[in-house]
């Protein structure tokens, strides 16, 4: 993975096939405490502690569900190599939370990259699902939630064209004024 | 600045559009592989550009899903068109440019990319 973002969108297909009906997807940057957080929370089935055990060996992946396998591991990787690291919370039937830290200044921190891409590219893939999307920078906050869209498209599907283009539009607007520096 | 009264105005011409595809045939199915193995490859670009391109061109009735790992990880971004009543094309090493004349040769005219297959790829 040559970007964190796409960690992102790879660890979040997880909670997809948990079952989750909303990932919520968090970016921090905190500048003064030199810190980049990332979070994947979903209310999927959630795992059981003897599941959470397995998931950081990069060999354990279960064919007939697919939930895990290299994901986990290359996201943990890409942390500790940045001074930071991974952590899972997972609750059975409540849901699961892969919260994953980096030293923002660290010379081996991969870049954020494109997480406007990894944000239209799971809700393009998943107009069923609910998806809440929120990046601070310094306490900046850009938040876009498919429910609040939802309730003004009514009917219509978030994947029609016109609306993930106003979609992109949106994140890109937002994104901007943050000036993101990950 | 994007609105939420744009967002109503779209939603309502975007009805009008749904409801004239209804009834119509059956469409294609452009498939992206979007396990650990695809993504690392590039597999999200090459869906925005699908993504981009079908709406850019106006093409009703593609439907672009995502799948799991098929086992060719070698191959990724790998993307497969199920057109109805014709056998499946599987493309390999995909980019966002062959993506766009995936579309354009094989989507609009029906002319599937040789050069681009699994298939090719493999010999």
């Amino acid at each position: 993975m040559r970007e964190l973002s796409l960690n992102v969108l790879d660890i979040a297909q997880n909670s997809i096939s948990a079952g989750a009906s909303l990932v919520t997807l968090s970016v921090c940057e905190d500048t003064a405490n030199d810190w980049l957080t990332l979070t994947i929370a979903d209310n999927g089935r959630g795992m059981t502690p003897e599941q959470l055990d397995r998931v950081r060996d990069p060999f354990y992946t279960t064919r007939t569900t697919r939930k895990v396998g290299m994901g986990i591991p290359l996201f943990r990787m890409a942390a500790e190599m940045a001074g930071g690291g991974l952590t899972i919370e997972s609750v059975v039937g409540v849901g699961t939370t892969v919260t994953a830290t980096f030293c923002l200044s660290h010379i081996d921190r991969m870049p954020l990259g494109d997480m406007a891409g990894t944000v239209s590219a799971l809700i393009r893939l998943n107009p069923q699902l609910d998806f809440l999307y929120r990046h601070e920078v310094d306490g900046n906050v850009f938040e876009l939630d498919t429910r609040a869209l939802r309730e003004v498209l009514e009917d219509v599907p978030l994947c029609e064209p016109d609306v993930m283009e106003w979609i992109n539009g949106t994140l890109a607007e937002g994104l901007l004024p943050l000036n993101s520096q990950a | 600045m994007k609105s939420i009264a744009e967002l109503q105005a779209i939603r309502d011409q975007a009805r009008a559009k749904i409801a004239m595809r209804e009834g119509s045939h059956e469409g294609t199915r452009i498939v992206v592989g979007m396990a650990t193995c695809g993504i690392a490859a590039g597999a999200r670009p090459v869906l925005n550009a699908f993504v981009e391109e079908i709406a850019k061109r106006n093409i009703q009735n593609v439907s672009v899903v995502q799948t799991g790992c098929i086992g060719m990880c070698q191959f990724e971004p790998i993307v497969e068109v199920l057109a109805p009543g014709k056998e499946k094309v599987t493309y390999g090493l995909m980019d966002a440019e062959k993506a766009v004349r995936v579309v354009t040769d094989h989507i609009v005219n029906g002319n599937p990319v040789a050069e681009y297959t699994v298939a090719k790829l493999m010999k």
